[in-house]
């Protein structure tokens, strides 16, 4: 027990990407999918951010010129998070526009509707 | 003061970048494509030139971005290997280009052709960061930029079944690159590194101590599997078929040559300089990237003599190629990835002039992509039948022509390996002839003359218009598959000068 609540952050991260995971690979509607995938990224975000937190300590901001570095969490993952963030949000928007365009095609987003459709196509 | 040569790495991933930033503006999509074929030309010429000065000085180098110091800053490692794969690479990317040009203009709608050259730019940046990086994270940022732009290229052509394909491709990549990040995660919170030097010396340490072994078989386990579902390793090989089969004729070509490799070559980067070939044996990953690699070989094979539609026959192809690249990394030897580094070279060369050649064909015979009615095809555009050919035959492993160099150098570094040796040589032995199943009678279809129309080619007038571009690339392509199987110590020699130097 005190061993989930020292690794509280990593026990919380692995059950969000196993939601996520699930969402998007079990879901039915494109929208939710990317829902899923959401999630799922920021289960790893919350991984990496824990990983440079440090009990005590504070955001490295410089006030009054103090650089005692052993007042600071590490700052590099927080660094490594924002840039995920970055790209999460791209590849959201991409892929928000792809449903779209899909939605435009086949006037549906729901899965199992779109194979179909895309069988009676081929045929 | 280092030399002026070594800035060029950074000078190619820079102007590649730039160029697809400017290209944005352009309303006109002639001039954004031929403004990217020059920079693919720029691109080549700077790599070849970097290649001859690595080569003649036995050199590599660590270039600093911004300098910064190590541990803080940013790094490209460059070394012979990679200025190989990066001359490679952007001289592919330019013949297909080329050779898919009139289908480009055909399938993609007049006002997207701008943004299409956007995203072929972004994807030649990202190839070469991908080649050239020494940082996890900055890949990891790379692969999402590529798997942005491989998806537009595949979406380019804006039809029902295509957007169905990318977006299959687009969910099976983010699942990949979500493994991979995690991965990265662990191993930063585990060693406190990023950079690929600290990297390889904490993992060394960890490695000789015995610490944090579980980790560390689960941080190679979700990178292998991570950038696996990115290059369709095998049973997650699902997207590629839709996505190679559906796009236009340069996509599938750049994506069947080039963007499986960009990260395989990650892959390579990350085995060679971070976890060493030691550890991936020991933690047992290297058997089962051995078997999903001897199953690819197999299975998609066998899939692909199933397909009467030719690009889709060409895309399991590419699965079960990528399968040989596996299948040498599987095998944990220094050999093993050599013989792969050959076989990303080769099938970088291949798979793009079988696909532009294919698109040559269904457009001399009315757009169609059904075996059946590409019959006797090659008569109508000569040149493109005798690429298709030469492809097929490197791909059923002829001599003097690429694949049959690298299928030389998978056996004989099997021969090394002696518990997997049989099976090796085994799967080797029926994927050949699966190969030579399906591709030789897709050759002898194209040159049979359809029976009842014993009449020669082009006297009803409809003889189809020259297409300079295409005669161009496959000319270069058929001359590049035979100086890989003829002549191919250079490569060798490149290759392993690359590794002796990380």
């Amino acid at each position: 027990m005190s061993a989930l609540l020292e690794n509280r952050f990593a026990v919380t991260a692995v059950l969000l990407f196993g939601i996520g995971l699930a969402n998007m690979l079990l879901q039915r509607n494109l929208i939710k999918k990317i829902v899923g995938f959401n999630i799922m990224d920021s289960a790893v975000f919350l991984l990496l951010a824990s990983r440079g937190f440090v009990e005590g300590r504070v955001a490295p901001i410089l006030t009054e010129g103090a650089a005692d570095a052993s007042r600071y969490i590490n700052p590099i993952p927080s660094g490594l998070v924002l840039t995920g963030i970055v790209v999460s949000v791209s590849i959201s928007a991409f892929s928000l526009a792809l449903v779209q365009r899909i939605y435009r095609a086949y006037g549906t987003v729901e899965m199992n509707e779109l194979l179909r459709r895309v069988k009676k196509e081929a045929d | 003061m280092r030399p002026f040569v070594e800035n060029f790495p950074f000078f190619c991933i820079f102007l590649a970048m730039v160029a697809g930033i400017v290209l944005s503006a352009f309303r006109d999509g002639r001039k954004a494509y031929w403004i990217s074929v020059a920079v693919t030309a720029v691109v080549a010429v700077l790599s070849a030139v970097l290649l001859v000065y690595l080569m003649e000085n036995d050199r590599s180098f660590a270039y600093t971005m911004g300098r910064f110091p190590a541990p803080f800053g940013n790094e490209l490692q460059v070394e012979p290997l990679g200025a190989l794969l990066a001359l490679t690479f952007s001289a592919v990317m330019g013949l297909s280009l080329l050779g898919g040009k009139t289908d480009l203009f055909a399938d993609v709608p007049d006002a997207k052709q701008t943004l299409y050259f956007v995203m072929t730019n972004l994807l030649l940046a990202s190839l070469l960061a991908l080649i050239y990086t020494n940082d996890m994270f900055t890949g990891y940022v790379f692969l999402e930029i590529s798997t942005i732009a491989a998806c537009a290229l595949v979406m380019a052509k804006d039809t029902g079944p295509n957007l169905m394909a990318t977006i299959r491709y687009l969910f099976m990549s983010l699942l990949g690159s979500g493994l991979f990040l995690i991965g990265v995660a662990l191993l930063y919170s585990i060693t406190g590194h990023l950079l690929m030097p600290g990297l390889h010396d904490s993992v060394a340490r960890l490695v000789e101590t015995g610490q944090y072994q579980l980790p560390l078989t689960v941080i190679i386990a979700l990178t292998t599997v991570g950038l696996g579902i990115k290059s369709a390793m095998y049973p997650f090989h699902g997207w590629l078929p839709g996505a190679h089969g559906s796009a236009t004729t340069a996509s599938s070509a750049i994506l069947s040559g080039l963007v499986l490799k960009g990260y395989i070559v990650l892959m390579m980067n990350l085995l060679m300089r971070v976890f060493t070939l030691d550890a991936l044996v020991k933690s047992g990953i290297s058997d089962v990237v051995l078997v999903f690699g001897l199953l690819g070989m197999v299975m998609g094979s066998v899939r692909a003599m199933r397909e009467t539609h030719i690009k889709r026959m060409l895309a399991y192809s590419s699965v079960a190629q990528v399968g040989y690249i596996f299948m040498g990394f599987g095998l944990g030897t220094e050999a093993g990835i050599l013989a792969s580094c050959l076989h990303i070279l080769v099938h970088a060369c291949t798979k793009p002039m079988l696909f532009c050649c294919a698109g040559r064909l269904s457009a001399v015979s009315g757009h169609h992509k059904n075996m059946a009615n590409l019959r006797g095809s090659a008569h109508k555009d000569a040149l493109a039948g005798i690429g298709f050919t030469v492809g097929a035959l490197s791909m059923v492993g002829i001599p003097l022509l690429g694949g049959f160099v690298s299928k030389l150098h998978f056996a004989s570094a099997s021969l090394l390996r002696a518990e997997a040796m049989a099976l090796t040589l085994l799967a080797l032995a029926v994927s050949t002839v699966l190969n030579a199943l399906y591709y030789v009678p897709a050759v002898l279809a194209i040159w049979s003359r359809p029976e009842g129309s014993r009449a020669p080619a082009g006297r009803d007038g409809e003889k189809p218009a020259r297409d300079v571009p295409f005669l161009v690339s496959a000319v270069c392509f058929i001359l590049a598959v035979f100086v890989l199987g003829a002549f191919y110590h250079p490569a060798i020699r490149a290759i392993e000068a690359g590794f002796r130097l990380t």
